[in-house]
């Protein structure tokens, strides 16, 4: 069996499939195998490795488990437990969204500051953009939070450039008062990704608006604030729902820097770092999940709010 | 309130290309220029030298005797249509239209004023409110031309502005900048690569070629005297007819030229041309007649007819391959495949010399 060629006067050829399998199984399903074939990977992945364990964890949110016995359900006592006597639980989603709103907004400032620099047309801007992209690649990874550590550190870099200016530094990461904003200096550091989708939105910008406006006298700052910054509201709004919602689920550096424990003081008790705590610490595997459904929710939440907002301020051209 | 523009050796370049070449021109005031040519010809880049969008590398120009090459594109009084309108997507209409005028600290009640005139002539007064992606393309470049108006600017400059209009809505917005002229009676200049536009609205013509300019003149001088081949090819449509031909004798006001295997006698002396001279022969599509009316030029076998319905186009084969167009007034019985013996009115044909220039 094989492949026919019909052909119609007039008509362009039409190659109809007699494929063996549409024997054996339904018509659409087996003229669609190779499509399926082909989506196998991502099937497996989906089913086996995200939809398939985010449902095991919401049945676990429900039961008490700690990895060594069976699972036993208890209802919504671990959601009950979370919402009426869990401080950590409270001082840790305090920690993370302060964590998120300031180093969110000041990422994106810095993101679009460096774009707008990159955007003048300077020559080697594929070296620039590698460059100031490379902290992006690296800001997750232990080794570049083993670097905060060495930085900010009580006898790092940071105190010893202090020092030759006579200033006796704090020890940033183990004082509470700083250790937190040493975190969100790392993540500002980690401008690079929403740069690269700053810079791709400027170029998006018909060059054409500019010279209206500078035909019209327009003053840079004018333009800016004109045109720009509204005709890159939807660049804005993704890089800010994103970086967001990478914010919520930062871990790494959170872990690395407090060599897991949130301290001093909880100061860096991000909130995925005391679902883990819960997890892998004390094993209240239910517990944790239920933390996680209830972070879900709130990116959710937040998610669904970011998207109602921009209708007022999101600038669509067509 | 009109200006005359005047441009003296002006060149413009690209590290070593030089893509205008010393270009000298006078515009009128109140006059209606239309910078035309083929693609990369150097025309939209010249307009953006005039409104200040590109430096000037050398030459000057200078808008109403004030030498102009160093001032910023905004203190020119200059107002420019883009091709691609260049509406600002976030603003409403009455926003684009007010925005310059806001730029420029104007009061508020002057900038409705001027906005609501503006909209008034352009009859988009009940589209004040939409938003760009809410219009059509002709009420688009409508908003694009009312920008350029409430800045009651002294030249008015247009890059291709109507590139991006269905055929109708082209012809409509052509006349109705045509009456825009008549009625503001500023000094304006177009940019197209349609000819048929540059014919239509144009007090003066400029037909540019490789950055530098071919003729300037107005429509019907262009179309009757074109200076050189170029000219006689852009002008015109459908394109002038070009037959290679042999200068056969020149006497007493009279030429002879031997053209596909026989000799015309045109009534017209040819200066410095002699015999046994390479030339090249032009005739109009529209100046050729079927039938021995006139001069005959010899036996044609039709490719190909369009019938446009108020005129008929042949296009026709003749002895030894050479094509020709012919264009018949009228709905004319002619079938693919005939053989018809076609004329040509002898005052109405050009020559050219081996340099392209006209003879």
């Amino acid at each position: 069996m094989g492949n026919q060629r019909t052909a119609i006067a007039g008509e362009p050829v039409v190659r109809i499939s007699t494929l063996a399998p549409r024997q054996k199984f339904p018509g659409a399903l087996a003229r669609n195998a190779p499509a399926y074939l082909f989506l196998l990977p991502w099937f497996i992945g989906f089913f086996g490795l995200t939809l398939g364990p985010a449902l095991v964890s919401l049945f676990l949110s429900f039961t008490d488990y700690n990895l060594l016995q069976p699972p036993h359900l208890v209802g919504l006592d671990n959601y009950a437990r979370i919402a009426t006597g869990d401080d950590k639980f409270i001082s840790s989603m305090k920690v993370t969204l302060f964590y998120v709103i300031c180093s969110v907004p000041l990422k994106l400032v810095f993101a679009l500051a460096v774009a707008l620099l990159l955007n003048r047309g300077i020559k080697g801007l594929p070296v620039y953009r590698a460059i100031f992209y490379l902290p992006s690649l690296l800001g997750s990874s232990v080794a570049i939070a083993v670097l905060w550590r060495q930085l900010f550190d009580s006898d790092g870099v940071v105190n010893t450039i202090l020092w030759q200016f006579g200033i006796e530094g704090p020890s940033w990461i183990s004082n509470p008062n700083y250790s937190l904003y040493t975190l969100i200096v790392l993540a500002i550091w980690q401008f690079g990704s929403p740069m690269i989708i700053f810079l791709a939105g400027l170029r998006q910008i018909p060059i054409d608006m500019y010279e209206a406006a500078s035909l019209d006298g327009a003053s840079k700052t004018r333009i800016f604030f004109k045109i720009t910054l509204p005709l890159l509201t939807p660049v804005i709004f993704f890089n800010a729902v994103v970086q967001t919602i990478d914010a919520f689920k930062a871990f790494t550096p959170a872990y690395v820097i407090s060599s897991g424990t949130g301290g001093p003081i909880d100061s860096t008790l991000f909130y995925t770092l005391y679902l883990y705590q819960e997890g892998f610490g004390y094993f209240r595997m239910g517990y944790a999940a239920a933390l996680a459904w209830i972070l879900v929710i709130i990116i959710a939440v937040f998610t669904a709010f970011s998207f109602l907002s921009a209708r007022y301020w999101v600038h669509y051209d067509e | 309130m009109a200006t005359n523009v005047s441009l003296q050796k002006v060149v413009k370049r690209y590290g070593e290309h030089e893509v205008i070449r010393g270009i000298d021109l006078e515009i009128d005031p109140g006059e209606f220029a239309v910078f035309v040519g083929p693609s990369g010809c150097g025309k939209s880049t010249l307009l953006r030298m005039i409104a200040g969008l590109e430096l000037i590398s050398g030459g000057s120009l200078f808008l109403d005797g004030e030498r102009m090459n160093e001032v910023p594109a905004a203190r020119r009084g200059i107002a420019m249509v883009f091709q691609s309108y260049a509406l600002y997507p976030h603003m409403t209409v009455y926003k684009n239209l007010a925005f310059g005028l806001e730029t420029a600290g104007m009061k508020k009640s002057e900038i409705a004023r001027r906005v609501e005139h503006a909209a008034e002539i352009l009859q988009i007064s009940q589209l004040l409110n939409r938003r760009p992606k809410a219009l059509s393309g002709g009420q688009r470049q409508r908003v694009a031309i009312g920008r350029a108006i409430v800045r009651e600017p002294k030249i008015f400059l247009f890059d291709e502005p109507l590139s991006n209009l269905d055929a109708e809505l082209r012809v409509q917005m052509r006349v109705e900048i045509s009456k825009l002229h008549q009625n503001l009676g500023n000094t304006m200049i177009y940019v197209t690569h349609d000819q048929v536009e540059a014919m239509t609205m144009a007090d003066k013509i400029v037909v540019l070629n490789s950055g530098r300019i071919e003729q300037v003149g107005a429509p019907l001088d262009l179309y009757n005297k074109p200076v050189n081949k170029f000219v006689a090819g852009f002008i015109g449509s459908p394109k002038m007819n070009f037959i290679e031909g042999e200068l056969a004798r020149s006497n007493d006001g009279m030429t002879s030229v031997h053209l596909n295997g026989q000799t015309i006698s045109l009534p017209r002396p040819i200066g410095a041309a002699k015999a046994g001279d390479r030339v090249t022969f032009g005739a109009r599509p529209e100046h050729i007649t079927v039938g021995e009316h006139g001069t005959t030029i010899g036996d044609t076998r039709v490719d190909l007819v369009e019938h446009l319905g108020g005129q008929t186009i042949l296009y026709a084969s003749m002895k030894g391959g050479q094509s020709l167009t012919v264009a018949l007034d009228g709905q004319q019985p002619v079938r693919a495949g005939e053989t018809l013996t076609v004329s040509i009115d002898p005052q109405r044909c050009h020559l050219f010399g081996p340099d392209g220039n006209a003879l």
